[in-house]
């Protein structure tokens, strides 16, 4: 048990050799999924500098135009960049959901730690709220905090938090009751160390495998949700616009097949895919069902 | 039945007795915090003080918010959910008015996706490794991936507007053939498909290839079954638990999750209402149909639990 304790310090290694030794799992699509992720990121990070235009001026006389080499992913419906759109759009989409989801894991896991360390009656209070706040449909309880507090960027991370905390929760838990069995957590709870020592330093190093997964999914998840959102209208406010509002936006040109619209699409089609081919090939063997 | 079954299912209905109580708490108080109150919304901005002070003593808004939740939850479980203040109708007839459609988009749902992704996760289980398996595990993590306002958009594209096979928006009061039916429902109906089916799928094959690490089917394999029945006979009864559990979930998706598609469809399900009650912040209303969705998920749920109780007789000493 303390060897395994010991090589699950490095918790992205592990994982990552476990597949190798199975050797089922394709290299080629982790390969590309890490690929596409890092790209994202780095667009999400540096796509502003990169912008060949500002996403908001109106720099050309044709809407919705085709590719050409001013404009390499043509125009949208008002005439302007839709590769700086795009640059743009996806600081928003990256950002905001990378920013919920970290958010949403970190309460996930401390609340799930918290309620299998606490006694019973913590563990009941908190699983009955999350179960509650699991049981309203993401898109509901989002439409119901927009309609009372009008959307802003920090409600849709809040939103994103309520929506996707929960999950997080319920697989923190249920890993931290198997490992509470542990001998080495006994070893470690009779030696009269603190909850936050048993928490953070034996029980968490053991959990990161799946919690890495899971992150992953509820990354996804969250892309999903505030780019069906802005789909709606009732993500992110103009002037600002992620991915999912540049969906929205170029929608009439759908019909003639434009760059436009086509390619907001394809970026958020690629973001998801990315993330989703990076997890499926690094933890497989770690996904149960939810 | 036994009678441990018996006590873990009514223990879980416990459970989710006190989670409906807390979801009503929530949403009671959530909503609490729009700025003015009922009357206000229902009079409108020119209403003067006096007819604001007549209307809230008639609609018993003087009295503490606690007194208030009670009220409500007494009428709740009355089956009196209120009236809606935009259309000033009882919501008990609106809901009913949208809960058939709901039901009918739902069930013709679940009647092809349920079944198609059982065949394409054991499919794909069985055949693991396989190109077969590969292809269709990039095909569902494809549609898992890709955002079901895209599906909807593409396909009414496809469909609609170049083929011109099916009408764009459904119009669910002018159907009286089974082929108008056929052809109103056919988009909607292949969105949701696509979105609920991948998940399910991935769901059901993740649930195999995980029983298929187990000794016992080592076990099958040496005294030398064959692949297939491997997974029919001996794998796939140890799922049904989880499996269940992802067909819940994934069908709970269709319950109050198909905003979007019935938004893009203009179908008018009880999302749509639910959406409408967001857009003229009509309270009662969206307090309805949450306490409606957050019902009928833990029911799902329930259902799920109680058969993978049943199905496992391990679980069934917990």
């Amino acid at each position: 048990m303390s060897q395994d304790n010991a090589t699950s310090q490095r918790p992205a290694e592990d994982t990552l050799r476990q597949p190798k030794k199975k050797s089922v799992r394709r290299p080629v699509s982790a390969m590309i999924g890490a690929l596409l992720v890092l790209f994202w990121l780095f667009v999400a990070a540096f796509g502003n500098f990169l912008a060949p235009f500002d996403p908001s001026d109106m720099v050309s006389q044709d809407i919705f135009a085709s590719y050409s080499g001013t404009h390499m992913l043509g125009t949208d419906f008002l005439g302007r960049d839709m590769l700086s759109r795009i640059l743009d759009g996806a600081r928003y989409s990256v950002g905001l959901a990378l920013i919920s989801t970290v958010l949403a894991c970190l309460t996930g896991v401390t609340l799930g730690l918290l309620a299998v360390l606490s006694n019973t009656w913590v563990d009941e209070a908190v699983s009955r709220i999350m179960d509650a706040l699991i049981s309203m449909p993401s898109k509901m309880l989002a439409l119901v905090l927009v309609s009372v507090f009008g959307s802003s960027v920090p409600l849709l991370i809040i939103m994103a938090v309520l929506a996707y905390s929960p999950g997080c929760f319920r697989i923190c838990r249920s890993l931290a009751l198997n490992i509470a069995q542990m001998e080495y957590v006994l070893v470690a709870r009779s030696r009269g160390e603190s909850r936050f020592y048993i928490a953070a330093r034996e029980m968490l190093p053991n959990m990161m495998g799946p919690i890495l997964s899971d992150f992953g999914m509820r990354f996804v998840f969250s892309v999903l949700l505030l780019s069906g959102m802005s789909f709606l209208g009732l993500g992110v406010q103009l002037p600002a616009a992620d991915l999912g509002s540049l969906v929205r936006e170029n929608i009439s040109g759908l019909s003639q097949g434009v760059p436009a619209v086509l390619w907001p699409a394809i970026s958020l089609g690629t973001l998801t895919i990315g993330v989703n081919l990076l997890i499926d090939s690094l933890s497989a063997r770690h996904r149960r069902g939810f | 039945m036994s009678l441990k079954t018996f006590l873990y299912i009514a223990r879980r209905a416990s459970g989710i007795v006190l989670t409906l109580i807390v979801v009503s708490l929530m949403v009671f108080f959530v909503t609490a915090f729009l700025p003015g109150d009922a009357a206000q919304q229902s009079l409108g901005q020119f209403a003067t003080p006096d007819q604001l002070e007549a209307l809230r003593k008639e609609m018993g808004l003087g009295r503490p918010a606690v007194v208030r939740y009670f009220a409500w939850l007494y009428g709740l479980l009355q089956g009196d959910l209120g009236m809606s203040l935009a259309s000033h109708a009882p919501i008990t007839d609106l809901i009913g008015a949208r809960l058939g459609s709901s039901a009918t988009l739902a069930a013709v749902t679940a009647a092809i996706s349920v079944p198609l992704a059982l065949v394409i996760g054991i499919t794909s289980a069985m055949f693991r490794g396989s190109a077969l398996d590969r292809s269709l595990n990039a095909a569902t993590m494809t549609t898992v991936a890709i955002p079901e306002f895209l599906i909807a958009t593409l396909a009414v594209l496809i469909f609609a507007v170049k083929l011109q096979w099916v009408p764009a928006l459904v119009f669910v009061q002018d159907i009286d053939s089974p082929l108008e039916f056929i052809r109103a429902y056919t988009l909607p109906v292949a969105t949701l498909c696509c979105v609920i089916t991948a998940q399910m799928a991935r769901l059901t094959r993740a649930a195999l290839v995980d029983q298929m690490s187990k000794p016992y089917i080592e076990m099958a394999r040496l005294k030398g079954v064959g692949p297939v029945r491997v997974v029919l006979s001996h794998a796939l009864p140890n799922t049904i638990g989880p499996i269940a559990n992802a067909i819940a979930v994934s069908l709970s998706y269709l319950v109050g999750g198909a905003v979007i598609i019935e938004t893009i469809f203009n179908y008018p399900g009880l999302a749509q209402l639910m959406v409408d009650g967001v857009a003229n912040r009509d309270m009662p209303l969206i307090q309805a149909c949450a306490m409606m969705f957050c019902s009928a998920y833990l029911l799902l749920l329930i259902i799920a639990d109680v058969l993978g109780v049943i199905t496992n007789p391990k679980l069934r000493s917990l």
